[in-house]
């Protein structure tokens, strides 16, 4: 028989955790609504299409080609990193490669936005531009994708590279032909979680892909005319947040930000099947 | 004859190859070139982090000779008036870099944020683990991954527009009426507080998803026992749950602390862009991260901010770095098999 005292601590407690799990829903659902109601007044499909005025059509398409680019520098070089870690790599040179790659993952956003400012926009003279935003947020999210890259590959049981090993085959096409499709899932969960990461960051963007004066825009790799950067969302957000001074501004910002939400929600659903898929492909290995 | 007796060799006699040059002779000249390929790949993130501590440092380097120790005890951070419109005009207010307030403002502002994120995120993840029927879990789950992939632009205007006014109205009215010093400021909406708590919503899905990841680790030979003995599911998660996560907590609180320490935009929007050290906890305030990309734009036209933005930078690196060193290393020393519950088993 369990004494009053100790049925009320566990009421107590289990209702503590309910409130706890209140704060983090209750702030989700309070965003998602506040954007959308702050958003409806301009919301339209013009408002999405059109490039003129407030239009966001060149912000969508400049974060959209800021993640292709990080998709393919950072995936290259993060995946070949990872596999490097995980398959060539021993001893001391593996360890220390693995710990500075973790303290990289530590890096402030600002500090890298900073550094890129310094050394790609002045020391290179690129001025704002795409190639600079590009390279600032890989360096931020390459430490995720070589981790998930991996640790995926070392799940990969060594019973198949023995197999592989045993019909002669080169270690090259044991890498393609086998360890790279197994841990595809794991690899493609991490990668999309370094573009969930991208599309939302502004810090390290702000001075290397650029502040941008509404309507001019350039989407020039390198070089561009001095003050016109790449035209983003988290900076249409942020300039109609701090230097909007139309009454539409707060809305504009909004808008924006629930273009974010909707480019992040549909990274979210695409990572949840393919890490169900990565969770499946890990059972399977584990006979 | 030459008596030359020829010593027996051992049956086995393969020169002695090291396991490294063994791997050698197995690679054909095709993996030749596509280790050296991700070889060079492996070093771009350590290269990338020298780079970046390199430029960092060679950007601090004058403003640490220029600033000297009132970098360091100076609360004043002035960029002065004059300065930074091209180099017209005479400067008409000397400008004061002093760390101190902008130092107080990063601690603060992240160490209150933890001190909400953390019991609220243990307490979430073991209601999601533990009690949570297993088919609610997943959907569930999506809470904390809608948190950790929103923008922290977002989270800047809803702090600004939606939670900072709510909070201001309906609860920091109150607490400041109750009188307790430091917490009895003029309630605004942006500010100290507001901000934290926003930086505590950013930080709790790092800290909730490793924690319920932990959770789950938990042996159930572990769990089995603590009902054979009649535990409440309460006492279950005192004895058992709590002692076997702690130090993995410890280290997530650790990692999200240094996410705090760097985020920067949310907290740009939402700090009210004080100056100073704030005199209540509603006050304006200022992050070191906050300080560089508000006056970035600033130091374009203006060398001696640019330099001391760095020494700010460098500052918060050296800090970040700590923080983030520090997580892992527990992670290292205390995770893995020897963690305290199933010892005596």
């Amino acid at each position: 028989m369990i004494s009053m005292r100790r049925r009320m601590t566990g009421f107590a407690f289990w209702g503590f955790c309910v409130l706890a799990f209140l704060f983090i829903a209750a702030p989700s659902i309070s965003i998602i609504e506040s954007i959308i109601r702050q958003a409806a007044p301009v919301l339209s499909w013009s408002l999405l299409t059109s490039s003129k005025g407030n239009g966001l059509a060149n912000a969508i398409l400049g974060s959209l080609i800021l993640l292709l680019g990080v998709l393919i520098v950072a995936g290259i070089i993060g995946v070949a990193a990872g596999t490097y870690l995980a398959e060539y790599a021993t001893g001391r040179p593996r360890r220390l490669l693995r710990f500075f790659s973790e303290i990289l993952a530590g890096m402030p956003s600002i500090v890298i936005g900073y550094i890129g400012y310094v050394s790609l926009v002045v020391g290179l003279h690129w001025q704002f531009s795409l190639a600079a935003g590009i390279i600032a947020l890989s360096v931020l999210v390459l430490p995720y994708i070589v981790k998930t890259t991996e640790v995926s590959l070392m799940q990969v049981p060594t019973a198949l590279r023995e197999a592989a090993s045993g019909l002669g085959m080169p270690r090259w096409q044991t890498l393609r032909r086998i360890l790279i499709p197994t841990a595809l899932p794991g690899i493609s969960s991490g990668i999309i979680v370094a573009l969930a990461i991208s599309t939302g960051e502004l810090a390290p963007l702000l001075f290397t892909a650029g502040p941008t004066l509404n309507g001019s825009a350039s989407f020039a790799l390198t070089h561009t005319n001095h003050g016109i950067g790449l035209p983003y969302l988290t900076d249409v957000v942020f300039f109609n947040q701090t230097q909007g001074e139309t009454a539409q501004s707060p809305h504009i910002a909004a808008a924006a930000g629930l273009v974010l939400l909707v480019i992040l929600i549909i990274l979210i659903v695409l990572g949840r099947i393919v890490s169900q898929r990565a969770r499946r492909q890990t059972a399977r290995m584990a006979l | 004859m030459t008596a030359t007796v020829e010593r027996p060799q051992k049956p086995t006699a393969p020169p002695a190859l090291s396991a490294r040059a063994k791997s050698r002779s197995e690679l054909t000249s095709a993996d030749r070139v596509i280790r050296a390929f991700l070889a060079v790949a492996g070093v771009i993130p350590t290269a990338a982090l020298v780079f970046l501590a390199v430029v960092m440092l060679r950007q601090a380097l004058p403003a640490i000779s220029a600033n000297g120790t009132h970098f360091f005890t100076s609360t004043k951070f002035n960029i002065g008036v004059g300065a930074s419109n091209g180099g017209y005009g005479t400067t008409t207010v000397a400008a004061s870099y002093g760390v101190l307030a902008l130092l107080f403002g990063t601690l603060m502002c992240s160490i209150i944020a933890l001190v909400i994120a953390v019991p609220v995120s243990v307490a979430g993840a073991l209601l999601l683990a533990e009690k949570v029927p297993a088919r609610f879990q997943n959907p569930l789950g999506v809470f904390l991954e809608l948190l950790a992939g929103i923008p922290s632009v977002v989270y800047g205007i809803w702090g600004y527009f939606t939670l900072g006014p709510f909070l201001s109205h309906n609860i920091y009215r109150w607490l400041s009426d109750v009188g307790i010093p430091w917490l009895d400021g003029r309630p605004q909406a942006t500010g100290l507080l507001t901000a934290s708590i926003v930086l505590a919503v950013m930080i709790v899905p790092i800290i909730a998803a490793t924690t319920r990841e932990l959770i789950r680790s938990v042996p159930t030979v572990s769990k089995e026992g603590a009902v054979a003995l009649g535990l409440t599911s309460a006492e279950s998660v005192r004895f058992v749950t709590i002692p076997y996560v702690r130090s993995g907590v410890v280290a997530a609180s650790l990692l999200g602390w240094a996410r705090a320490l760097g985020e920067t935009i949310a907290v740009l929007i939402i700090s009210g862009d004080g100056a100073g050290v704030p005199h209540s906890i509603f006050g304006n305030f200022y992050t070191m991260a906050a300080e560089i990309a508000g006056d970035l734009d600033a130091a374009l036209t203006d060398p001696s901010l640019m330099h001391t933005l760095g020494e700010i930078g460098l500052v918060l690196l050296v800090i970040t770095l700590i923080t983030n060193f520090a997580g892992r290393l527990i992670t290292q020393r205390f995770g893995g098999v020897n963690l305290p519950v199933g010892a005596g088993l």
